[in-house]
C-alpha cells in the first residue's frame, strides 16, 4: 500500500474540514477560547497541540499491542505529558515571549480532549503511519479554527495581525477618526460566538453535518 | 381606501411564486398585512382569534414609548443648554428641536439597520414579516446615550438582530431582549462610548461636556447633587429615555390599562430593588426608593422585563422571575464598582433563567397536585 494512497489521505485532510476536531466533534473547546487574543499565540497553540497529537498517536500506535487494556489511560498519560513538557520546554528556548503569554495554557494541552480522542479513537486500533496522518491531520484541522479566530479576534480587538498594526492610524479616535476598537472580541464571551458563527457557516457549506 | 385595495390586488401576482418579483414576496405581504388587517382565515382545526394581533400589540407598546421619547428629547437640548450655562435665554421649543435633532438619526439608523436585516432573513426563508422589531427599534435609541456614534449602533443593533433574534428562529424566538442586547453589545465593545461622565450630554464641538449622572456619583461614593423631583420628573443626564420616571410611568399606565404587560413583573421588579435598596443603603449610602429613581431602573422594569417573549411566562414565575430582577440590578450597582448600572445585565441575566424559573414553577404545580389526586384516591 503507497504511504499517500486515498484512504491515508483521507486521514490527513479529512480532519481539516469534513471531521474537524473543533467544528464536528466539538472537542478542544476550551483552548479555543482562551489562547485566541492574538493570531500568533492561536498558531504558536495550534502547532503545539499538532506536534503532541502526531507524535502521541505514533507512539502509542506503536505500544498499543503491549499495553494491558486496563492500565492504558495511564501509559497514555505518562506518553503525553512526557511531550507536553518537551514542547514546553521548546517553546521556552526558542519562542520565549509567546510561551510567557501562553503561561498555563501550555500545559494544559495535556487535557485537550483532541489528544485523548485521537490516540483512543485511532491510534490504539491502526499502524503508527495511518495514526502519525491522523494525529497530524487532527492537529491542523484544529490550527486552523484556532487561526481564523485569532484573525478576527486580533484584527476586530487589537487592530493589529502577528503584532503588526493594520487598521490605518489615521481611523482612530485618537487621531480624528471615528473608528475603535472592538472591546468585546477581547474577552472569552467573543470567541464562543466566534466559534458558534464558524460552525454556522462551515453546517452551510456542508449540508449533510446538520444535526437533525 | 377601495383605490389602494385593487392596486395592491393587481400588483400582487407579480410578487407570488414565477413572478416578476418573487425575490420580494415576504415584503410585499409585510407592506400588505402593514395597510389592511390581513384576510386569511385559519384552515385546520378549531381557533379562537383575538382582534388584536401581534401589530396592534406591538403598536401599543410603541404608543406607550412616545412620552418617555418625546421627553427624552427635550431632555437632551435641556441638558445641553443647562452645561453650556445657556439655559435661561433658550426657549421650550428651541430645546426640543435641537434634542430632536440630535435623537432621530439614531432612531432612523437602528430602524434602517434592523428592517433591514429583519426583511433580508425572513425572505431568505421564505416566512412572513413579523413585526417584532417594531418595538426593538424604538427601544435600541432610547436606552442609547445621545453622543452615541451611529456606526456603534448601527452595528450593536445588526448584533442583536442576527445573534439575538434571527439565529433563535425570529420574533418569539428569541432568548434575550434583542433592545438590551444591543446595548450590552455595545457597553462590552465599545465601553469608553457608553459609560462614564462623558457621554450623556450632546456637544456641538470636539470636546465631549463631562457631567456625572446620579448612578456615577452614587457608585463613587459622592454625595448626589440631583433633587428627588429632577429624578423623578427626569431632568438628569441618562440614556435618551430612561431619564424621566413621570414619563415612563405614563407608558406604564397605557401598557397596564391595554393588558399588554403584566402588573406582576412590574411591581415585583420594584419589590425587589426596594427591598435590596434598603438592604444595601449603607453602602450605597442613598435611600432605598431612590434606587428606582435614578437610572433605567423605571424604564427597565416597565418596558424591558415585562417583554412577553423573554420573561417568564407562568404567573408565580412573573413574581420571581421580577423580583430577582430589581434585587439583581441593585446588588450589581452598589457592589460591583466596574458597573455603575445593573439594569441591563440584571434583565439579561434572569431573561437566561426564565425558562428555568417556569420549569420549577410548573413542576411544583404538577407535584402540588398528584399529591392531592394521590390523597383522593386513598
Amino acid at each position: 500500500m503507497s504511504l499517500f494512497s486515498g484512504k491515508n489521505l483521507d486521514y490527513l485532510l479529512g480532519p481539516l474540514s469534513r471531521n474537524n476536531p473543533v467544528l464536528v466533534q466539538i472537542l478542544g473547546i476550551c483552548s479555543t477560547l482562551a489562547v485566541t487574543v492574538k493570531l500568533e499565540n492561536a498558531l504558536v497553540m495550534g502547532l503545539s497541540v499538532t506536534a503532541v497529537t502526531a507524535f502521541s498517536n505514533v507512539i502509542l500506535s506503536l505500544l498499543r499491542n503491549t499495553i494491558p487494556n486496563r492500565i492504558r489511560i495511564i501509559v497514555q498519560l505518562v506518553v503525553v505529558a512526557a511531550l507536553v513538557i518537551i514542547v514546553d520546554q521548546v517553546l521556552k528556548a526558542y519562542a520565549y515571549e509567546v510561551s510567557k503569554q501562553l503561561s498555563v495554557y501550555v500545559g494544559l494541552i495535556i487535557t485537550n480532549c483532541i489528544i485523548m480522542g485521537r490516540i483512543e479513537a485511532f491510534a490504539l486500533a491502526n499502524k503508527p503511519w495511518p495514526s502519525l496522518l491522523d494525529g497530524i491531520g487532527n492537529g491542523l484541522g484544529y490550527t486552523i479554527i484556532l487561526a481564523i479566530m485569532g484573525f478576527f479576534r486580533e484584527l476586530l480587538g487589537s487592530g493589529t495581525l502577528l503584532g503588526h498594526s493594520v487598521i490605518p492610524q489615521g481611523w482612530y479616535a485618537a487621531n480624528g477618526g471615528g473608528y475603535m476598537n472592538n472591546g468585546l472580541m477581547i474577552m472569552p464571551a467573543a470567541s464562543l460566538i466566534l466559534v458558534g458563527l464558524i460552525i454556522w457557516a462551515h453546517r452551510a457549506k456542508n449540508k449533510d453535518l446538520i444535526e437533525k | 381606501m377601495n383605490f389602494l385595495r385593487n392596486y395592491l390586488d393587481k400588483q400582487k401576482p407579480k410578487f407570488d411564486k414565477g413572478g416578476k418579483f418573487q425575490k420580494l414576496h415576504s415584503v410585499f405581504t409585510g407592506f400588505e398585512s402593514f395597510l389592511f388587517v390581513p384576510n386569511r382565515t385559519t384552515v385546520s382545526g378549531c381557533n379562537i382569534r383575538d382582534a388584536v394581533d401581534l401589530k396592534r400589540t406591538m403598536i401599543i407598546v410603541v404608543v406607550a414609548l412616545i412620552p418617555a421619547l418625546l421627553f427624552g428629547m427635550y431632555n437632551v437640548g435641556y441638558q445641553h443648554f443647562n452645561a453650556i450655562g445657556a439655559l435661561a435665554e433658550t426657549g421650550f421649543w428651541q430645546l426640543f428641536f435641537y434634542g430632536f435633532l440630535k435623537v432621530l438619526p439614531i432612531i432612523i439608523v437602528s430602524y434602517v439597520v434592523g428592517l433591514a436585516i429583519e426583511f433580508a432573513g425572513a425572505q431568505i426563508r421564505g416566512h412572513e414579516i413579523n413585526e417584532g422589531f417594531l418595538v426593538s427599534g424604538l427601544l435600541i435609541p432610547m436606552i442609547m446615550p445621545v453622543t452615541a456614534p451611529l456606526w456603534m449602533v448601527a452595528l450593536s443593533t445588526a448584533f442583536a438582530v442576527i445573534i439575538g433574534k434571527e439565529i433563535f428562529g425570529g420574533t418569539g424566538m428569541n432568548i434575550w431582549n434583542p433592545a438590551l442586547l444591543a446595548r450590552a453589545f455595545f457597553f462590552f465593545s465599545y465601553p469608553s462610548k457608553i459609560s462614564g461622565d462623558d457621554v450623556w450630554i450632546a456637544s456641538d464641538t470636539a470636546d465631549a461636556i463631562s457631567q456625572a449622572t446620579p448612578l456615577a456619583q452614587m457608585s463613587q461614593g459622592q454625595e448626589i447633587t440631583y433633587s428627588i423631583s429632577d429624578m423623578f420628573w427626569g431632568f438628569i443626564p441618562g440614556s435618551i429615555g430612561e431619564t424621566s420616571t413621570f414619563c415612563i410611568l405614563l407608558g406604564a399606565v397605557i401598557l397596564l390599562a391595554t393588558g399588554v404587560a403584566s402588573w406582576k413583573t412590574m411591581l415585583s421588579v420594584c419589590v425587589g430593588g426596594l427591598v435590596m435598596g434598603w438592604a444595601f443603603s449603607g453602602i450605597s449610602g442613598v435611600p432605598a426608593y431612590e434606587q428606582l429613581l435614578m437610572g433605567g431602573f423605571a424604564f427597565g422594569a416597565v418596558f424591558m422585563a415585562t417583554d412577553p417573549v423573554t420573561s417568564a411566562q407562568t404567573e408565580t414565575g412573573k413574581y420571581i422571575y421580577g423580583f430577582l430582577i430589581g434585587a439583581m440590578a441593585v446588588i450589581i450597582r452598589c457592589i460591583n464598582p466596574g458597573y455603575p448600572e445593573g439594569m441591563m445585565l440584571a434583565i439579561l441575566l434572569m431573561n437566561t433563567f426564565a425558562p428555568l424559573i417556569d420549569w420549577c414553577v410548573v413542576q411544583n404545580n404538577i407535584k402540588r397536585r398528584l399529591k392531592r389526586a394521590n390523597a383522593v384516591v386513598k
